[in-house]
Parts: structure tokens; sequence; C-alpha cells
């Protein structure tokens, strides 16, 4: 700010607090639908105040779903949901900071070529590859199960990306000065590298975390079974007829569960968060 | 890209890169190449009978006017997406850039729809616009507005339109908010003494030097409309009413999915893959060079 | 050896012989789509034909709606472990039909597996759905139910209506649902499955071809009709209807039966299917009745056709395998078994016997219009019109359909321009499929 001009000042308090509220509206209605029986959030209009079945609601969902759509218990969904959210980050860091390592620090014959191949996945989002990605899992017997929800989602350009950038920007010197200790190319990597990579891997991992949390179309082709159902395909399978036949409440509190664990994240890991998003982008 | 100190290893580097390799090319390439394959190919449902048809498919798709009315959809999403996604948040950033107090407590609050995942934003914004029982839909009727985009596919449109920019406001925020940041202070101060208004140096100063991140912006948001708002169509419209919201990428999944058709899914399919090659290609020769934090 | 250890010893062997696994069953996987309530009934009827042998156990497994099902099972047969059944709907029937090698016609099974098996027990509009031209039954019908039209009596009786007087024809639909509009009533009709109600059930209903070739039974060939006169007539009522609210899209599947059930809608064509959720939810008195007819078409009302799915059996499997799959389908055909399954989810029985044994024990005397949606579908003997449909690719058909359906209940087409177009689109689908599948 430049000068002080408070009708400027007034107005953007006004714009971001109109934007705030637009921005939290949706999850306040559906946190409210969440705490109220299904006859109330049939009523038009909803009441904008919450209701007193938030127990009822959250029990019934976690212990035994929807009555008239999907009957799997949100518990067990949460649970997939968390093997994906956690699986994914970790064997994503995990194989991508291992190959940033080899093609940055070694020279070897296919250097390149690996680089080039690892790059070109990034235009190959699964969405341009559903149905023969789909098939390559089923052959190999990977259909519901976390294997095949997880493994084909772990490699990825943007974390091989991220490792490079970094490691190109740590000084000459720390290699020479390992290589002069004796320090083969792994200890190097666990004693120096790592170490320096923390933030680089905390930011990482909080983006993957609701990457992997938040995944729709893979989880929605490979699995039918319902105990391997993540908390968002839940959601859908409860959907089950027009606007005033679903369990409207249900499928809230549904939401809300869905929307919690990857809000915390980015809430309580907002440096890292934000870190991770410019980051991953450069 | 080179660095002079190196190791020197025969094998632990193949080692290294390995597990990477071995998932992208199973994973990724196998599947992309079948994809390619398929797509040359006529065949039924179980895969009992196949054809090689070269490059039929794609000629099916283009004089099928299904398919090009698809194109036009995705279009059309992808700009409105674009433009209010990035219109919003330049609003908001540029607000929250110019506050003092507050400024951590705001950028918070518009921070967190990140986390939501595009599924769930249509499914909280399709109650919302419910056609019987949703809240807004309540004031609409009371504003005189008929709201029923089960039927009414420019209102279908809308819809989705609006639960994705939604989900894509924190994203386009965070951006223009480091962009913002990262303008030199003194330059705006010059303008000031000059004598230009706040809205002055906005247009004049700030926007143009916000233009790389704009342009970037523009092609994250043209990727995220492509392909990450399929869990919005999904839950919400299914591509309905009559194909008013039937992207490309919803498109190439009900054909493969719901209707088995193998050889136009997958020649779709590998319309998407050029198409993503070519908004990479732009995103990283034009783009990133010029983007600054 | 001290008492002890004895006494360890024949602890041990009590707790062993008790949990010695019982005699190796075959298993038979059963793919299906039936969720909720259905989809209890369903594993009931697993459970039952498990407890009454010990040589086969039915493993019934929920893989999701239909074309979900279907998109993984045709994946696994791919990888080589498809299921030995699977629930498919109707609209699939060209599908499964043509892909010799992935299935099993139904009357090889039961002729292999020596199972007492005659195709004339069951009902003929059941049945010719899913059985080819020389009379062989390719799949079992399992669920079928077909479309029925629902009045609100509450409603009419606001109105002014006779509420025991259901609209026999369109005629006095319209009229009905004028004076329904004028008695404050904001929906007056709505419709679940539209393609299925006001394309395929009416041209059956009123005797006319969807398709040429028998609806495509008899050829591969076939090409839609679905744009004569009638039809345009039909559809053009419709969107007259919309423009003047006294019509209300709801959308392409079921969901016409919550508005119906809610009472917001006065009068409502859906599935058969549709009366157990309708029993649980409606606050009023209702009733269900024959679709309604034009009565200046020669012929109608015919009969309606089924909707639902049946049950295909998977190739390459063992013999053992089949003989249980063999046991399994007559035991669902028995009289007791297919009225329980009638009688509690509201699918019709698909045997003769069956329907006896229903009328015998007084149901439908209970429940009154039980009964209709079976008479409706026996109405007449089936025409060429009136057996069923087979075209393939129907998925994509159906969608085409509905599309153009939507834009003209939505004002932005006329009748003769959308099923013009329905025509051509659907059309090009069909040769897609014939050049497959030659």
């Amino acid at each position: 700010m430049v000068e002080n001009r408070p009708w400027l000042n007034a107005f953007a308090h006004g714009v971001l607090i109109v934007g705030v509220i637009v921005v939290a509206f949706p999850v306040y209605v559906t946190f409210i639908a969440s705490t109220l029986t299904l006859e109330q959030t049939l009523q038009v209009p909803m009441q904008l105040l919450p209701g007193d079945q938030l127990l009822q609601n959250y029990a019934q969902v976690l212990g035994a779903g929807s009555h008239k759509g999907s009957k799997a218990a949100v518990s067990q969904m949460l649970l997939n949901s968390l093997v994906m959210a956690l699986a994914i980050p970790i064997g994503k860091i995990a194989i991508s900071i291992l190959s940033s390592f080899a093609i940055v620090y070694f020279r070897f014959p296919l250097r390149m070529f690996f680089f080039w191949m690892i790059f070109v996945t990034l235009m190959l989002p699964v969405e341009v590859r559903i149905i023969p990605t789909f098939q390559v899992v089923a052959s190999l017997g990977m259909l519901n199960t976390y294997a095949g929800l997880t493994i084909p989602l772990i490699a990825s350009a943007t974390a091989t990306f991220l490792f490079r950038q970094f490691f190109l920007t740590v000084p000459g010197e720390l290699v020479e000065a390992a290589r002069i200790d004796g320090a083969g190319p792994m200890r190097f990597f666990w004693d120096v590298l790592m170490p320096l990579s923390k933030t680089s891997i905390a930011a990482l991992f909080v983006i993957q975390f609701i990457y992997g949390w938040n995944q729709y179309l893979w989880p929605l082709l490979i699995t039918t079974d319902e105990s391997m159902y993540t908390t968002v395909i839940g959601i859908k399978r409860m959907i089950v007829g027009s606007d005033s036949a679903n369990e409207w409440n249900l499928i809230m509190a549904t939401a809300i569960l869905a929307m919690l664990p990857p809000a915390v994240v980015v809430l309580a890991m907002q440096k890292w968060f934000v870190k991770g998003l410019v980051d991953t982008e450069k | 890209m080179e660095k002079q100190v190196v190791f020197r290893s025969a094998w632990l580097p193949y080692a290294l890169v390995a597990p990477q390799v071995a998932i992208t090319i199973i994973f990724f390439f196998w599947p992309a190449a079948q994809a390619v394959w398929y797509s040359f190919q006529l065949q039924d449902a179980f895969g009992l009978k196949t054809q090689f048809v070269g490059l039929q498919n794609f000629a099916t798709l283009f004089e099928d006017s299904n398919y090009l009315e698809s194109f036009k959809v995705t279009a059309v999403f992808s700009a409105l997406v674009g433009f209010f996604g990035i219109a919003i948040s330049l609003l908001l950033a540029t607000m929250a850039d110019r506050v003092v107090r507050g400024a951590m407590a705001y950028k918070t609050l518009l921070i967190w729809p990140y986390a939501v995942a595009p599924a769930i934003a249509g499914v909280l914004w399709a109650f919302l616009f419910a056609p019987s029982i949703g809240i807004v839909t309540y004031v609409l009727k009371g504003m005189g507005v008929d709201w029923n985009w089960i039927i009414k596919g420019d209102q279908a449109m809308l819809l989705v339109v609006i639960a994705a920019v939604w989900n894509q406001i924190s994203y386009n925020f965070l951006f223009f908010l480091a962009g913002l940041q990262s303008i030199p202070r003194s330059l705006i101060e010059a303008a000031s003494i000059d004598g230009a208004s706040p809205t002055r140096r906005f247009w004049t100063i700030v926007f143009p030097l916000l233009s790389p991140t704009t342009f970037f912006l523009l092609v994250v948001n043209t990727v995220y409309a492509f392909f990450s708002t399929f869990g919005i169509i999904d839950t919400t419209t299914q591509g309905g009413p009559s194909q008013a919201t039937q992207i490309l990428v919803y498109k190439v999944y009900h054909d493969g999915v719901k209707a088995s058709d193998l050889g136009g899914s997958s020649a779709q399919s590998v319309i998407l893959m050029i198409i993503v090659i070519a908004l990479t290609v732009v995103q990283f020769r034009y783009v990133e060079r010029k983007v600054q934090y | 050896m001290n008492r002890r250890f004895i006494q360890l010893t024949a602890a041990a062997l009590t707790t062993l012989a008790a949990t010695w696994p019982a005699q190796a069953q075959t298993e038979i996987q059963w793919w299906h789509s039936m969720g909720g309530a259905l989809g209890e009934a369903l594993n009931g009827l697993a459970d039952k034909f498990n407890a009454s042998q010990k040589d086969y156990k039915v493993v019934a497994t929920y893989k999701g709606q239909y074309p979900e099902s279907m998109t993984a099972a045709i994946a696994a047969f791919r990888a080589g472990n498809a299921p030995h059944l699977l629930q498919v709907f109707e609209v699939g029937t060209a599908t499964m039909m043509a892909a010799k090698g992935a299935i099993v016609p139904v009357a090889t099974v039961m002729a292999n597996a020596n199972e007492p098996f005659d195709p004339h027990a069951y009902l003929p509009t059941v049945v010719g759905y899913y059985t080819d031209l020389k009379g062989n039954m390719l799949s079992f019908p399992f669920n079928s139910s077909t479309v029925m039209f629902y009045i609100n009596k509450d409603a009419f009786k606001k109105a002014g209506l006779d509420p025991n007087k259901a609209p026999k024809t369109w005629k006095e639909v319209l009229a009905a649902a004028e004076k329904l509009k004028a008695s404050g009533q904001e929906c007056v009709y709505t419709t679940s499955w539209p393609s299925w109600m006001h394309i395929e059930n009416f041209s059956a209903w009123h005797n006319v071809p969807i398709g040429t070739k028998q609806n495509g039974m008899g050829g591969l060939d076939t090409v839609f009709t679905i744009n004569s006169p009638l039809h345009v007539r039909h559809i053009a009522m419709l969107g007259d209807m919309a423009k003047k609210g006294l019509f209300t899209y709801a959308g392409r599947t079921n969901q016409g039966d919550a508005k119906f059930s809610s009472g917001e809608c006065a009068m409502f064509t859906g599935s058969a299917g549709a009366q157990a959720g309708i029993k649980k939810a409606a606050k009023f008195d209702w009733s269900i009745n024959f679709i309604p007819y034009h009565d200046d078409v020669k012929g109608a009302p015919q009969n309606s056709i089924i909707g639902g799915a049946s049950v295909w059996v998977m190739g390459g499997k063992k013999p053992e395998e089949y003989k249980g799959v063999a046991k399994f389908m007559a035991f669902l055909s028995r009289p007791e078994i297919q009225m329980e399954w009638h009688t509690t989810t509201g699918y019709v029985p698909i045997t003769q016997a069956s329907y006896e044994l229903t009328r015998k024990s007084g149901y439908y005397d209970k429940n009154p219009g039980a009964d209709m949606p079976v008479k409706q579908l026996t109405n007449k003997p089936p025409t060429e019109n009136s057996k069923g449909l087979r075209f393939g690719n129907f998925v994509q058909g159906r969608t085409v359909i509905e599309e153009e359906l939507e834009a003209v209940f939505a004002g932005k087409k006329d009748a003769k321009t959308a099923l013009d177009d329905a025509v051509r689109r659907g059309n090009e689908i069909l040769r897609q499929f014939e050049a497959a599948n030659k």
C-alpha cells in the first residue's frame, strides 16, 4: 500500500470478505445439511442453522453408509482414502528423488533418454489413457487392490523435476567435500542431500497428499468392490436418484468427512503447501 | 543441467532410475501405445473379433457431429473457467495485496478450497442449485428465474463452470498474490508520486507485469478444465442435458466404459493426447521462461 | 504320558475337528448390479440356494451399476477371470449375444447339464426378449419389469377428477392434466426412463416397429424407424405439454420416481419396480394402471415390452461349474422362488406357474394392481413389433434418443427434426456394431 486511501481499504476489505463468504458458503450449507434429518434437508428453503442430527448422521455413515444408496461404511472408505493419500506421496517422493539423484549426479549412457522418458509422462495424464491402463491393471490382477489404486499413480514427472531443480542449486563444493572424505554416492545422498531436501520433500508431500486423497477417475475405474471405495467415490455411489430421492443429509456428512483431512493438511501446513504449489510449477 | 562434480558408477544410476522407469513403462507407455493401437482397430466389446481399419475411427469421429459438439463444449467450458477463474482471483489477490491488517487470515481463508476434490465441489454446488430443493434455486425462483439445469443445457454449463471456478480460485489466487508481491515497490511508488491513481497504476504497471503469471495460469486452467473437471461432470450432469456439458474427457470415459466402444474411445484418447502435448509444449517453451516468483 | 498332555491333545483335536473346513464346494461367481433393498433380496435368493444343497455355492457380488459391471466383466474376460454369471441390462443383449465365444446360451447350459427345462413354461413376452429366433433361450430373464402408469388419487380428487378412473388414452391424460394444473398442482406429469417409455414401449404398445428386421432381432442390418408420423406426433405432443407446463422432464433414468412418490407430480410413468419405493415413501393414495395409448391407432393397445436385466452365463468355465449354474437356474425358476422374488421386488414373475401360484395365494387380491404389469405384458399375444428389441450398442443408441428427446422438451428442436436426427445418429451406431461383429 503506497498511500492511505480509506475508502479503497474499505473496498478491499469488502471484496475480500465477500470472497471469503462466497468461498465458504457451499461448505457451510453442506455442514448444516449434515446435521439435519432427511426431511429437513428436503424442506425448501433449507434452514441455515445447524440441526441436532450431527452425531446420528456421522455415526450412520461411518458405520453403515446410506440407506438407499451404497451401504458401504464410510469409515472403511476413509481408511482407503488414507492409504492412497499416504502411499502415493511416499512412493512418488521415494522413486523421484532417487531418479533425480541419478540424473543430476551421474553420467551414464541413456541418461538423457530416461530424463525425456520421464518428461513425456507429463503429457499423458490418466484421462488420456483410461481404458488401456484399466486393462493393464486388470490383466495384472490389480483391480480392487491397494496396489492397483496407488502404483500406477506414483510415477510422475513433476516430483522428479522438483528435485532436479533443487539439486541443481546445491553447491558443488558439498559433493567435493564428500568425495574428499571418501564417501560414496549413497552416503552423500543420505547424509548431505536428504537433509537439505527436507523442505522440498515436505512441500511435495502436502501437495501429493491432497492429490492422492482427492483422486476420482482412477478409483472410479478400478474399484467395484464396496470395501475398496475411497471417500470421494463413496459419495458418488450414494447419489442414486434425482434431487429429492437422495439422502442429502448423509451424503453431506460424507462430503464433510471427505473434505476434512486435506483441508486440515492445507491449513496446518500452509507454508509447505504454498511452497509445494509454487515449486512444482517451475 | 550439467553439473561439474559427478559420481561415476557402472550400475548404481540404473538401479536408482529403475523403479520410476519401470512404472512409467508399464503404466504410461504401454497403455498409451495400446490406446494408439486400439484407435486403429474396430472391435466388438469382448475383443473376440478385431479388424484393422487404419484411420477410419478418426474419420468417423470428425464426421460425428457429437464429437465436434464435444470440442465446442470443451472450448467454451475452459474459456469460461479460465476467464472467470482468473478475473475473480486477480481481484481477490489485488485486494489481499493491498490490505495490511488481516492479510494472513484472508489468505488462509481463501486457499483451503484447493483441498476439496473437484468431484465433491460438484456435489456441493449441485446441492445448492438442485432444481427442487436447492437453496440458491429457491432464491432464483424468488427472483423469477426458472432454474432447472436438468433440462436447460445453458444452466447446466453454468453450474459446472461455477463449481470449477470455485475449486480453482485458491490456486490462481496464490500465484497472483506471489506475482503481485514480487513487483518492486519502487515502481509503484514512483508512479504514485507522479500522481497516478491506484486504478491507473494497476492497469498500466501491475497488470502488464503480471502478464506472464496470467498467461501461465491461463494454460494451467485450460489443462485443469480439460481433465481435472471430470469429477465435477460425473457427479452432477454426466454430460447432459443433451450433451450440453459433454467435455472431451467425459466422452472418452462414457464411450469406453459405458458404451464399450474401445476403438472410438481410443481414437478420442489419441486426439486428447495430441492436445495435451501441444499445451505442455506451449507451457514449457513460452511460459516457464518468463514467469517470475 | 501325563494327564495334562492328554487333555491338551484332546482339546486340540476337538478344536481341529470343529474347524476343519467343510467339503470343498464348487463356487459360482455371480456379478450383479442390484443395490439397496433389491440387493438384499438377491442375496436372500443366493443364500436360500446355498442352504438347499451342499455341492455348489453361489457368491453374489455387487459390481456397481449395469454399465460399470459390464465393463469390469469384459475386462475380466479379457484377463481370463470372468465370473460365471453376469447380470446384464436389457440394452446390452445384442452385445452379449454377438459375443459368441464369451457367453454360453442358457438353453445349452441346461441341456448339457441334463436339467429339465421347458421353454414353454415361461411367459412369452418376458422370454421373447432374450430368445433367439429359433426359440433358444440365450439368457435368464432374472429381473424384468415393464413401464406402468401411476396416478396420485388424492391429487385427482382435489382436481375434481374421479380417482378410480385413471386416464386410459392420451386425450384423457391431457384433459386430466389441464384440470390438475388448474387445481394448483405444479407438476402434473413426469416420466422415468424417457426413451424406454415414450419410444420403445410406445412403439410396442401401438404395434409399430422401433426398427426394421423385427426390431433388430432378425439381423444386424436393421435401421431405426422411430421417426414415423405417429412417433413424431407423440413426441410433438410431449414437447407441447412441456411448454405448457403439463410435462416436467426429470432426467434420463429413474429420477421421475422420487418426484411422484414425494407428491410433487400427480401422474407418472415408470417401472413396475418403482412400486416398492412408492409404497414406502408415498403419503397419499395412488394406483397403478396400464400406460395410455392413442385410441385412433389401429391395433393399440397391443402389449408392452420388458425392461430390466437378465443373467448371462459366461464362457470358458469347467463342466462341473456349469452343472451348478444349471441347478441354480432351475432353482430360480421354481414357482415358490419366483413368487417370493416377484412379491418382494415388484419385478414380474417369469413362468406361468409362478404367476398362477401368486394368484392362488391371494396376493393380488390383497395388493390390487400388483398383477397389472403381467397383465399389460400379456395384453395380447406379441407381434413382431412387440417382442422386444435387439439393437447393437444400444447403450449409445438410447443415449442418442434421450439427447434428442431432451432437445424437444427444452424447446430447442421440433419433434420431426429431433427424431430424424435420432434415426440418423442411431443408424450410424448400428452400422458400427454391424461392422465390428460381422
